[in-house]
């Protein structure tokens, strides 16, 4: 919803909040429902209704629980029972520099102050730790913002007295355990207040009128930062920018004007904009996002201005460079299906207001940012946070190159006349085993990603995942695949728990990520977990379909596995059973697998 | 601005932020009379008020403010 996009009107928000939930709930999205419980320092009723506004609009669905008022230490330490009823998913803890509880002083020995930093630091960590032991959920913790007022005035940022070195030094200590712990974030509430304004956002008024430790008006901008980790963390973050190019990532159009005519280097103060503009694109390559051109263009203009001499930006950064006259909404279309995305993976950049409608109308699901003036492009499409980072994996840092190595792929694919053959050219490796220690990270985010190749879309955190894998009644199985392009690293996962009274297992989670699909990498899978099957004397193998509005490819997957389907529900669910035989042969004849 | 004009942008704030179309102020209005108005919607009420009418209550006002009527009364005060 237009609304609820960055940059949005907070004012309104605030005042229409009603109406934009009720339109939201009301449009027919299918939403992802999720359990969140805000522990408050302080008042935190209005930044639960905004958050659910934004969070609705990430196609989340969210239940809370709200503490009462500042009671999030005591409602975790002393197991209040609605909050251990309530089972959350996630826990945000909304602290300020409010709920510090002893500060130092002018004159304050400094062995004082180091006792006064622990105690305050270990009063959040033995909270922290309680949370990872009894709830094993995500949590998100807002940092500390900056006191309002300065006593010393700028010594206070000096001297261990001050409550400025205070505070960065306690963040310091937040980030540490944010950077040792999983699933543990850090809501950075710093950096949201110094851009806000922190005079505004600390304004006295709200803290004594009604108990809040941030103004009203700000409320909004710390909803929508936190959705954004939100979303994140379910999954729900975009993968790729698709960018326009005249007037996008250069001033001036290059059919039009000459390669040698754009504004982009150190020469104008424009060419400045759009070389910082495209330094900024560059660099979200480092997170994983992959970049694609869709230009209204002659091919060879689009990539003769991309090897500007004072461009940072080269033909060999984008994955897909569409330089065409069809309408951009068809290439937006081509790109995704190319990249093997679904379309509300991805972002579009253009300058021309037309052209984000036009987009905006054909392609609903596509985010289209209103990203205004080129000095603005970059504030817009960072504050909007399309592409927070939460768990930076060493898969997000090759992505690009991995999609690079696909399209190779491909091409090759073309100059075989077999496909199996072409299989066989590609000498893909294979790593199949059960869940281990440095891909509990990975897994949990294959299972919150994959939407296509996903039997059951159940959605697992890195703590579920762990307790699987210790869990003898489960069996579990990651893939891993490379090739003579490169490494896929972990594209699939299965999850089966096992009944040993029916000598069974039942597939309760079976996942390929769509990079690898006609790879046969799902036949190496089945392969390994018949095997596991037979080494403790499993006859019987179930697998479930659960119906979403995207896994639509799979609804037959267990029949073309050797599957007979014994069950079909009104919802279009339906379950299959296999029996194993004694001379079952291995499916995967293409994929050397090593266990 | 006439004591009017200002409840007539009142009630399409209050309707707004109750999301009612029902709703009427009046001088004697008070958080009795509309279901919704209870202490946290108060505040989210008094920041619609200040900004249709470009102007901020100080805490004084917050406090000491009983009915619709005084709130009206303020904004004609800010407004000169």
């Amino acid at each position: 919803m237009k609304e609820l996009e960055y940059p949005f009107d907070s004012e309104y928000i605030l005042k229409r909040s009603k109406q934009i939930k009720r339109r939201l709930l009301e449009n027919g999205t299918e939403f992802l429902h999720k359990k969140i419980a805000v522990l408050g320092g302080s008042t935190t009723h209005d930044i639960v209704r905004v958050l659910e506004l934004f969070l609705l609009n990430q196609g989340i669905q969210p239940e809370f629980y709200e503490s009462e008022y500042a009671q999030y230490w005591q409602d975790v330490m002393f197991d209040n029972p609605l909050l251990s009823r309530f089972q959350p998913d996630l826990i945000y803890i909304h602290t300020s520099n409010r709920n510090i509880a002893e500060y130092p002083a002018p004159g304050m020995d400094e062995e004082r102050i180091e006792a006064m930093l622990a105690e305050q630091y270990e009063h959040f960590a033995v909270m922290w730790d309680k949370i990872a032991d009894k709830y094993r959920c995500p949590v998100i913790q807002n940092n500390f913002e900056y006191p309002f007022y300065r006593i010393m005035g700028n010594r206070e940022a000096v001297l261990p007295q001050g409550r400025i070195s205070f505070l960065n030094r306690l963040n310091e200590k937040f980030y540490r355990y944010a950077r040792e712990h999983d699933d543990f974030y850090i809501n950075d509430i710093h950096y949201m207040s110094a851009a806000y304004g922190l005079d505004k956002w600390a304004d006295p008024f709200y803290w004594h009128m009604y108990k809040y430790a941030v103004c009203m008006q700000a409320i909004p901008d710390l909803a929508y930062n936190l959705s954004n980790i939100m979303k994140a963390i379910f999954g729900k973050n975009k993968k790729a920018l698709v960018l326009d190019l005249d007037n996008t990532l250069w001033g001036g159009i290059v059919g039009d004007d000459g390669v040698e005519n754009l504004e982009i280097g150190q020469e104008t103060s424009m060419g400045q904009v759009y070389a910082e503009f495209q330094s900024y694109i560059k660099a979200q390559k480092d997170i994983g996002v992959m970049l694609n051109i869709n230009s209204k263009n002659e091919y060879d203009n689009a990539v003769a201005g991309l090897n500007h001499p004072d461009g940072i930006l080269r033909p060999e950064d984008f994955i897909l460079i569409k330089a065409n006259w069809e309408p951009k909404s068809r290439n937006i279309a081509a790109i995704a299906e190319e990249l093997n995305i679904l379309p509300e993976s991805l972002v579009f950049v253009d300058d021309n207001p037309a052209e984000q409608d036009i987009v905006g109308v054909q392609m609903p699901g596509v985010a289209v940012p209103r990203i205004g003036t080129p000095e603005q492009y970059i504030r817009v499409l960072d504050h909007a946070g399309f592409f927070e980072v939460t768990n930076l994996s060493e898969d997000d840092r090759k992505r690009s190159e991995m999609y690079k190595a696909n399209m190779e792929r491909q091409r090759q694919q073309r100059s075989f006349g077999d496909y199996r053959e072409y299989l066989r050219s590609l000498e893909m490796r294979g790593t199949i085993r059960p869940f281990e220690p440095i891909y509990m990270a990975r897994i949990a985010q294959l299972t919150n990603k994959s939407n296509q190749f996903n039997l059951t879309t159940k959605r697992y955190t890195q703590s579920d995942i762990e307790a699987f894998a210790a869990n003898e009644a489960y069996i579990t199985r990651y893939g891993k695949l490379e090739d003579k392009f490169g490494d896929n690293g972990v594209v699939s996962v299965v999850i089966g728990r096992k009944d040993d009274a029916e000598k069974a297992l039942h597939l309760e989670l079976w996942l390929m990520s769509c990079r690898v699909l006609k790879r046969d990498m799902e036949y190496a899978m089945m392969d390994s977990v018949v095997a596991a099957c037979r080494g403790c004397g499993i006859g019987t193998i179930f697998g479930y379909y659960y119906p979403t509005a995207k896994n639509a490819m799979v609804k037959d997957f267990y029949g073309t596995m050797g599957f007979a389907k014994i069950k079909q529900a009104e919802d279009g669910g339906t379950l299959w059973r296999f029996d194993i035989p004694d001379d079952y042969e291995n499916k995967n004849t293409v994929i050397a697998v090593h266990a | 601005m006439s004591r009017e004009e200002v409840f007539v942008k009142l009630n399409e704030v209050f309707r707004d932020v109750f999301d009612d179309e029902s709703i009427t102020v009046t001088d004697a209005t008070t958080a009795d009379d509309i279901e919704d108005w209870d202490s946290l919607e108060h505040i989210n009420l008094l920041a619609a008020v200040e900004q249709e009418f470009g102007m901020k209550f100080n805490m004084g006002q917050v406090v000491s403010m009983k009915n619709v009527g005084e709130m009206a009364d303020i904004i004609i005060g800010c407004l000169g």
